[in-house]
């Protein structure tokens, strides 16, 4: 085996044992780079703040049931069931699954707007948690 | 009448009176074990993000159907989820709907809040209570039945929020 090839081969397993945990932590950070790339632009997070407290023709805003400051547990707005905080600074396992980040837009952006959103404003309220610091 | 037949009919009377209770136990003992069927897992991970996983037993069978049939528009909101995923819940809360004397009535827009026997339940709740912030909903169990999560609604475990 060449010197080169072990070198190669070295860090490769090194890349991959440190990847391994960071990949996960890294989920929220990479969903958000997905969503940005279906949308073709750079995300916003002042657009998502002002998405995610407007209404948008019904009755429910996302804060209405998340909050106003989604670093703090919410409310179900009909049920009164707890909802956990929203941000991935104060709650781990926010946008960690992109199956179930992708279940529950589909869910509450047809509540709040009565359409699915769009690439980019799920990329502009995502950039906008994201940045949340608890 | 003689003797022997009196007793013939004391025996009868009590016969019938042992079978009404045996049935009366049966029917209770029906609803509480209805409320303790162990969840499956995904109905607790889907259902119990916005509300109490109510025990299945708490409904019929139509109704579930119906309930599981509208997820898309579930009162107010869209709790829809994926094919697989609602037939398998769906195959669940059949099976293990009420059977009792309770679930033979198929309540109102089929909530569980609107049965006759919820309402009757609940008669003595006073109407400022059902408006407290902590409750919002006649259908946050929890809000006043404290273990309403482990499927334990016994008046022993009721506090009514002030």
């Amino acid at each position: 085996m060449k010197l080169s090839t072990i070198v190669q081969l070295t860090a490769l397993l090194a890349g991959t044992a440190l990847l391994g945990p960071a990949v996960q932590a890294a989920a929220p950070a990479e969903l958000l780079a997905g969503y940005s790339a279906q949308a073709g632009a750079a995300a916003s997070p002042q657009r998502g703040e002002q998405f995610f407290n407007a209404t948008q023709g019904k009755e429910w805003s996302c804060a209405t049931c998340h909050g106003t400051a989604p670093t703090q547990a919410g409310k179900h707005v009909s049920t009164g069931k707890p909802i956990g905080a929203l941000a991935p600074s104060a709650n781990a396992q926010r946008f960690s699954d992109a199956a179930k980040v992708e279940k529950w837009f589909r869910r509450n952006c047809n509540d709040v707007l009565g359409r699915e959103c769009s690439a980019a404003e799920k990329a502009d309220v995502m950039s906008w948690l994201i940045g949340l610091k608890p | 009448m003689s003797a022997r037949l009196a007793s013939r009919w004391w025996l009868a009377f009590l016969c019938a009176s042992v079978a009404t209770l045996g049935m009366t136990f049966a029917a209770r003992a029906d609803d509480s074990r209805a409320s303790r069927v162990p969840p499956l897992p995904e109905y607790t991970q889907e259902c119990a993000s916005c509300h109490l996983a109510f025990p299945p037993g708490l409904l019929p069978a139509a109704s579930w159907r119906r309930v599981m049939d509208n997820l898309p528009r579930h009162y107010g909101t869209d709790a829809s989820l994926d094919p697989a995923l609602t037939r398998k819940l769906s195959a669940w809360l059949e099976a293990n709907a009420g059977t009792g004397k309770r679930a033979r009535e198929q309540p109102p827009e089929d909530r569980i809040t609107r049965a006759a026997w919820f309402v009757r339940e609940h008669d003595e709740v006073p109407a400022t209570t059902w408006t407290l912030p902590a409750v919002k909903s006649p259908a946050n169990c929890s809000a006043c039945h404290t273990r309403a999560e482990q499927g334990d609604f016994s008046e022993r475990h009721i506090r009514l929020p002030r």
